[in-house]
């Protein structure tokens, strides 16, 4: 199953409507209610990371019976420097963003820690381009911790 | 939805916190009145939010909360004596 949505960069009344969409899809498709939890965890953090960022972006879905694969691509200013943006506590994002609940530095640490992989690279200038994925069986998940 | 039982109770205004909680039952505090925090609330599995220090949730939460069955509460204390009240009555921190 693939599902496709557009993200405008700072329209945060919309942030999240894609993670929405998908959270319906999975519980339509029984998955377990905790790996729902740790894709749409995911999934809303970079929704929120793009809105937050990037002029616009978009994210591409794909659910197959094992996992769910998340790609999410944005036209942007990029992240000079990704180890630093993983740690956290590190954030550049704006006051309004701040304001809205987010920005605090917590984002990507969290898609990672909630994540079974996680692929982030990023062109200063161009944008960022992320993969999200997440098995439903959660066994390799519970493996990691 | 109003027979749910919580057993926790999570008090933040930052969102991000909230999605780093793993806990199922749980209500939410906050004075951040915004539709992030119905956002948040959904893709956390919180199944009620308290808005304290007398925050008002605006047409488009509430919306956004009846399509999600999310219980709404508007609360005019503070996050202080919101959370002592809650947790004299027995919530449980998550942490």
């Amino acid at each position: 199953m693939f599902f496709d949505y557009e993200i405008i960069g700072g329209d945060f009344s919309n942030a999240g409507q894609a993670s929405s969409s998908v959270k319906k899809v999975l519980k339509q498709l029984n998955v377990d209610p905790k790996v729902i939890k740790r894709v749409v965890v995911c999934l809303y953090e970079a929704e929120v990371n793009v809105v937050a960022h990037a002029f616009s972006g978009k994210i591409f879905v794909d659910i197959d019976t094992e996992r769910i694969v998340m790609r999410l691509q944005d036209t942007g200013p990029g992240i000079p420097d990704i180890p630093m943006a993983m740690q956290m506590g590190y954030s550049t994002a704006s006051a309004e963003v701040r304001e809205m609940g987010f920005g605090a530095g917590m984002g990507l640490p969290n898609i990672n820690n909630n994540a079974d992989e996680f692929k982030i690279n990023s062109i200063v200038g161009e944008g960022t381009n992320v993969e999200i994925v997440v098995y439903f069986d959660g066994e390799s998940y519970e493996r990691g911790r | 939805m109003l027979q749910n039982e919580v057993e926790f109770a999570f008090a933040s205004d930052l969102m991000s916190d909230v999605l780093t909680i793993q806990s199922d039952g749980m209500m939410l505090l906050t004075g951040l009145a915004n539709v992030q925090a119905v956002r948040t609330a959904e893709m956390s599995d919180v199944s009620c939010i308290v808005f304290v220090r007398n925050k008002k949730a605006t047409p488009e939460m509430i919306e956004l909360a009846r399509e999600n069955d999310t219980i709404l509460i508007e609360c005019p204390y503070s996050m202080f004596k919101t959370s002592g009240i809650l947790f004299q009555q027995g919530l449980k921190p998550v942490f």
